[in-house]
Order: C-alpha cells, then structure tokens, then sequence
C-alpha cells in the first residue's frame, strides 16, 4: 500500500529545522516568491507580516511541500519538504468546508492519518492522544460537537489540536487571528506560549505589525522578497515598512517611537 | 394484517421479483457509500455525465452480444472506466472550465451512444430499457456480477477510508500528511464508474445520478458523522429500492422511475422535518 501514503523520511542531525535559499515561485507567469533565504531556530515563533498578496500563503505552501519552488532550495532538517510528516499547515478556517460531516475530535483525528498508516483504524490509545490534544487548546468539552457549530476562535483551535496530532515540530498557522475577536485572538496566543513548552517551531503569518512585535521571538517582513528578519526593531524600520506597503502606510513619529497607520486591509471583514 | 403480509409476499413468488429486490438493494448500497463522497465533493454534474458517457460502451456491447449481458456489462466497464479518467485528466489540464470540459465529453459520448443503437431496428424499446433501466429483467448471472464489483467497490472505500475523508475534507492536509493526492482522486472516480455499471440495469443512464447522489444528501440532513451518513445513505438507497419495486409492481410504474421517486419523497421528507437542519425548524 506504500504507493498511497509515505511515512516521512528520518531527520538528519545536526541541521536546521528550516532553510530555504534562494527560493523563487512563479505560478501563471507572476512572481509570488523572489530569492528567499533564510534559518529557523528549532522552537522559536517567528511572525511573518506584509501585505496582501505579499506571498505568505505561498511561502507557507512551499515551505510544508505542497507547492515546489521554481528555483531553489527548501531543506527541513536536511531533506527536502515532500518526504516529512512533522509540517503542519494550520488553515484558515474560509479555506475548509465547515458544514463537512465530521465532529471535532474526527478533524483531530485527521492530524493523526500520517501515524497510522495506511489500512489502520485508530485505537483507543489514538483517540486518548487526540483527547489530550484537545486539552491542551482547552477544547476537550467540545470533541463530540460538530466541526460548523463551533465559534471561528474555537475552530482555528481545532486546527491547532490537529496539528499537535500530526506530532508537528513545525507549524505553519496561516493568519489564524484573522477576524477574531480580542478574547479569542487572546486564546490563542495563549496556545501559543504554551506550545512552547512543547519545543514546536512556529511560523504565524499575520496583519498585525504591533502583535508581531510584543509576541514573537522574530519577525519577518515580506513583500515578495524578503525585507528583513529578525528584531522587531531591526526589521519594523520606516524603509522597510515603506518598501513592503509603499503608499498604503503612513509613519508617523511619536513619543513611544513611530506609529503605523495601515489601509492595506480590505475585503477580509474585521481585522484588530 | 393478514392482507398486509399477502400484499408483501405474493411478487416475491415471481422469481424475477426477487432478483429485482436484491439487484435494487445491493445498488442502493453502492450507490450510497460511493455516493456519499459525490455530495460532499460536490461531484454530481460528474457523475450524471459519466452514467450518460457510457451509452456508447452498452451500445457496442449490445451490437456485439446481441443483446446478451455479458458483454454489455464488460464493454459498459471498460468505457465507464476510461471517461471517468479522461474527465479526471481534461477537467485538470483544460483551456475551458471543468464544468464546460465535462459537459461537452458527456454530450458527445451519449450522441454517439444514440446513434450507435439507433442503427438496430427496435431502437426505441432498447433505447428505453438502456435510459431507464429494466430490473425485473436482472439474470441470476447478473445479480453475481453487481455483488462482485459492488463489494470491490465497498471494500475499497472502507479501505481508504481515512484517506478519502481528509482528502475530501482538506486536501491540503492530505498533502502535507504525505498522501498521494492524485492517486486517490482517480481510484475515487473508478469507483463512482464501478457503481454506476452495476447499477445500469436497475435505474438506467438516465437516472444515475439519483441513486448516487438523493440518498447520501438525505443521510446528511439527517447526522454530523461521516461514518453515520453512509450507513444511513445506504440503508435509504437500499430501502428505497425494495418500497420502488413493490410500488412499481402495484401501481404499475417504470420501476426505476418508482425508486428514484421513492428516494426523493425521502429527501423530501428530510428536508422538511429533519432534527436539525430541516426547513421547519428553521423559523
């Protein structure tokens, strides 16, 4: 049964939990993607910002082996994406069917697909694992519900679970604050520094320059090319932030140091 | 009571009663299981067109066996077969839509189908049985051939069945968890042409679409579970088989007409009442 599923290649000691150099993606003659390089540090969250269309989502892609670059290198513990299990995409919740049949401990469950095998039903010990990983997004009430009754908050929780199922070292979480309320947004950021405890490496892509600055160990600012990563300070610098959003942002100098004013949102309901 | 039981028992003295019955239930459970996943992705145009895209196939077939099953059933295999993955591969590559990709194979095929089988000269009744299905005319030979291919059919769904529901649910994930997309996609359109062969005889080329598709949408107005949708999917499509044959045996109706309306008036019925998603429930 090998030819329908893989279980994942062995890690190679001693590199990196991500590289990429030099990525380049073009899809229908646009570029998406232009001579990206860069190093992750296994467990640190780095936030990835920049404006619509900047490439995060295709980053993501390529980065988990969905999507393979036109030109260069993306090496996950020394292999390339396609052969590992432990890359988590974390959707965001327009992407999924909501209405689909399943409840919220079977979405979990999903995560677990790579562990099993092929022509294996999960166990008693599988279900146990999907229960304590919804007790770790504090959703273990809620494993019998319908995946379309949750809150949007709750359900970018589930997504979460299904990634800690998949045993992932790296989480790619695709905007997951995106139209959430504060308490929610809060929840999961919550998650996050507990994820910490778990040693996951976490890319989070988001809108929201602040946030990225106050709770992430590094940030990355992407418009096509990358601008910068590294310290907020570092990289949130006013040629930077001028050369991702161009016109759409206005600096302005103030006490604190500068404040961003952004109109690059549109079209995507709330975003706080 | 007595009345009842008589009413019940006496076609079932007529041994092509009986193969009937157990053709049109063992469709409704194909049907329905492979159906389930033709609602959820949103497959039904697909599966309409590929029950008329294999007209030509049971035309050559009849033209060969001279009205023999046996090479209607292979011929009617191998073409249904082959269009489902020439739809799979031209929807995936096309310059036009995939809708419009699929229509125009479909339309094409079934043209050729009508006329091939309009070059033999009681075209008109073949046709019918051919669009609309004949159950009572079911052989013994048959009934082997629908439990054959319906159980590979079934098998292969519980098999992979993991697998097609993260593929249906998240194709993404599906991705990312190392499964072979592609592969699935087209062992998942040989199943719908597996069932849709086995299922000729009773409800026709015409009427495919509703074995596959009315009773696994009823089953999902009704749970939340994909497990609970198919059982339910197959218990309406096998029990509605066995409420169409007897009406169609009473009333006097086209029996796959009689099953198909059955399997509405349940959809109906579902839509309507169902716990919670049914229309009267909703203000």
């Amino acid at each position: 049964m090998a030819p329908f599923a893989s279980r994942g290649v062995v890690h190679k000691k001693g590199t990196p939990i991500l590289e990429l150099s030099g990525v380049t993606v073009c899809y229908n003659g646009r570029v998406a993607l232009e001579d990206v390089s860069f190093r992750l540090e296994e467990g640190e969250q780095i936030a990835v910002v920049g404006p619509n269309g900047a490439g995060k989502s295709t980053l993501f892609k390529v980065i988990a082996g969905v999507l393979r670059p036109t030109k260069g290198d993306v090496k996950v513990y020394g292999h390339e994406p396609g052969g590992h299990i432990c890359i988590a995409y974390v959707p965001q919740r327009s992407q999924v069917d909501l209405t689909f049949p399943v409840t919220v401990a079977d979405v979990v469950m999903m995560g677990r697909i790579g562990k099993l095998g092929p022509l294996r039903w999960p166990r008693a010990r599988d279900w146990e694992f999907v229960h304590h990983c919804l007790q770790i997004v504090g959703l273990a009430d809620l494993a019998n519900r319908q995946i379309g009754e949750l809150s949007g908050g709750q359900q970018q929780r589930v997504f979460i679970a299904r990634a800690l199922a998949q045993e992932a070292e790296l989480m790619l979480m695709d905007e997951p604050l995106t139209g959430l309320d504060l308490t929610s947004q809060e929840e999961i950021l919550r998650i996050l520094d507990e994820l910490r405890n778990h040693q996951v490496t976490i890319m989070v892509a988001t809108h929201d320059l602040s946030l990225a600055s106050e709770r992430f160990d590094r940030v990355m600012l992407l418009n096509r090319r990358l601008l910068g990563i590294g310290h907020p300070q570092e990289v949130f610098t006013p040629e930077h932030l001028k050369e991702a959003y161009g016109g759409h942002l206005r600096l302005v100098q103030s006490a604190d140091g500068i404040m961003v004013l952004s109109d690059t949102c549109c079209g995507r309901g709330i975003e706080r | 009571m007595k009345g009842l039981v008589e009413l019940l028992v006496v076609p079932l003295t007529y041994p092509f009663m009986v193969r009937g019955l157990l053709a049109a239930i063992m469709v409704g459970i194909v049907c329905s299981v492979v159906g389930t996943y033709v609602v959820l992705r949103g497959m039904a145009f697909f599966g309409d067109a590929l029950a008329h895209a294999i007209l030509p196939g049971i035309a050559i077939g009849y033209l060969i066996g001279g009205g023999t099953q046996g090479p209607l059933f292979w011929w009617s295999m191998v073409t249904a077969i082959v269009t489902a993955l020439g739809i799979g591969v031209i929807s995936k590559g096309a310059r036009v839509k995939e809708d419009a990709a699929i229509g125009i194979v479909f339309a094409g095929m079934f043209a050729l189908g009508i006329a091939l089988i309009s070059t033999v000269r009681s075209y008109a009744v073949d046709l019918a049985h051919f669009l609309f299905g004949n159950v009572l005319g079911v052989s013994t030979g048959d009934l082997w051939l629908t439990g054959i291919f319906g159980g590979v059919v079934i098998l292969t769904v519980l098999a992979f069945y993991k697998e097609f529901l993260v593929l249906s649910f998240d194709p993404i994930l599906a991705s990312t968890l190392r499964i072979r997309v592609e592969l699935l996609h087209y062992l998942l359109l040989i199943l719908i042409a597996m069932a849709i062969v086995v299922s000729l005889q009773t409800v026709g080329v015409a009427l495919m679409v509703a074995m596959l598709v009315t009773p696994p949408a009823t089953a999902y107005l009704l749970t939340r579970r994909l497990p609970t949708m198919m059982a339910l999917g197959a218990f309406i499509g096998a029990i509605s088989g066995v409420i169409g044959l007897y009406l169609s045996y009473y009333v006097r109706v086209a029996s796959g007409a009689a099953i198909v309306l059955v399997c509405t008036g349940f959809f109906i019925l579902a839509f309507l009442f169902s716990p919670r998603r049914g229309l009267l429930w909703q203000r």
